[in-house]
């Protein structure tokens, strides 16, 4: 583990704000909370470099949220920001946090389950319906509106939802 | 990134994900339904940014992309076999989705120059892979018509699987080992499907090599004059 010095009082606030921002895909959730927002260092006066890493390698939300945390780190004085992407370790669905894994059930997606210590998590375990609560749902489609998440309907309800899948 | 990779290895593994992306995405709008419309524009989604990640340590993607002559490419030739019957798009799915998930798996776990790529794509590729294997037990399994197809299909690729475990110079990996989990996975499969594993050659008969020396075969200028005619038509436009 490199030793990594403490975040000054200054790079506290600018994640704080970089961490803010909505995620352009899901705006329920903002940066922080989805995971992706890795390091934020100080590099000189108004001289700011974000890490972000991404969801899937393809999102084209990345870039979005590149010109979004850009956009207000400049509004707070940073004159030069440079937002690079990280790919190790890889962004896992558990780096999702508890209050993100929330307000995504709140918006009617269904939030990935825990993985196991080891492995991928058994397809067998069942998704609870963000509408009504039921665990007898059933999978529609691997791949739904966007690469993160999964189609299910709720055999209880009908209705049919999204579930972001494990990753 | 920390590590550079080596720029031939990165050229082939970039260029598979690439040409396969560019061959999945020619199904929009003609899937058979809406939910196989959206699974494979998807998984040529999640390529697309395999091939992005990998094309971008070589030089410029665009240019690698839109301005490379066919001989200039160095993917397997499986992955520009045009998309035929769905049955087709399926087969091509379980063969190389099972050789790129096996590849990444081993190459995460190493320490080598692709292991952090190889980390983020290996857990997209197990998704496509479990797309491929799902559908090619419900086509081999399902109605004569289907078992039929799926069974043609997966004849008419087999003389593309052998160049999958030609060593690449660059990746370190055990290539036997990988053809031998491959062969072991596939059979599988296929049994489960009530298919039968074809028997034919798994190579053509030329000794010249093949994709990976930049020999293709005859559908791919073609897919690549549609791919690349906008770029060369407008250089250097946006909007």
């Amino acid at each position: 583990m490199v030793t990594a010095t403490a975040p000054t009082p200054l790079e506290t606030e600018l994640r704080r704000l970089a961490g803010s921002v909505p995620d352009p895909e899901l705006p329920v959730l903002s940066l922080e909370e989805l995971g992706v927002l890795r390091a934020v260092h100080v590099e000189g006066p108004g001289r700011v470099r974000v890490e972000l890493t991404p969801t899937y390698t393809g999102c084209p939300a990345v870039e979005a949220m590149s010109s979004d945390i850009e956009r207000v780190l400049h509004d707070h004085g940073m004159e030069h920001v440079s937002v690079v992407r990280v790919l190790s370790p890889a962004w896992s669905t558990d780096d999702i946090s508890a209050e993100g894994r929330r307000k995504l059930a709140e918006f009617g997606i269904a939030p990935p389950r825990p993985h196991s210590i080891d492995g991928p998590v058994a397809l067998t375990l069942s998704v609870r319906c963000p509408h009504c609560g039921s665990t007898d749902t059933e999978l529609l489609s691997r791949f739904s509106s966007t690469a993160c998440k999964a189609l299910r309907r709720c055999v209880s309800c009908r209705e049919p939802f999204d579930h972001f899948k494990e990753l | 990134m920390t590590a550079t990779v080596p720029a031939q290895a990165a050229l082939a593994l970039g260029d598979d994900a690439l040409v396969l992306s560019h061959r999945l995405g020619e199904w929009a709008g003609h899937a058979p339904v809406l939910e196989e419309e959206v699974a494979l524009a998807n998984i040529a989604l999640d390529l697309l940014g395999q091939a992005r990640l990998l094309l971008s340590q070589v030089g410029d993607e665009d240019e690698l992309a839109y301005l490379r002559e066919e001989r200039a490419f160095r993917n397997l030739q499986l992955v520009e076999q045009p998309n035929g019957d769905f049955a087709h798009t399926i087969a091509r799915q379980l063969y190389f989705s099972t050789y790129q998930d096996l590849m990444y798996g081993e190459l995460a776990s190493g320490d080598g120059e692709f292991a952090p790529v190889a980390a983020k794509a290996v857990k997209e590729v197990d998704y496509h892979r479990d797309h491929a294997e799902q559908w090619t037990l419900r086509l081999g399994d399902g109605t004569e018509e289907s078992h039929g197809r799926m069974q043609r299909a997966c004849e008419a690729l087999w003389r593309f699987t052998g160049e999958m475990f030609q060593p690449v110079p660059g990746v370190d990996l055990d290539w036997a080992g990988l053809e031998a989990r491959w062969t072991a996975s596939v059979t599988s499969v296929l049994g489960r499907a009530t298919l039968t594993v074809p028997e034919g050659p798994r190579t053509g008969a030329w000794a010249a090599g093949a994709g990976r020396q930049g020999l293709h075969t005859e559908p791919f200028g073609r897919m690549l004059a549609e791919m690349q005619h906008l770029h060369r038509s407008h250089p250097g436009a946006s909007w």
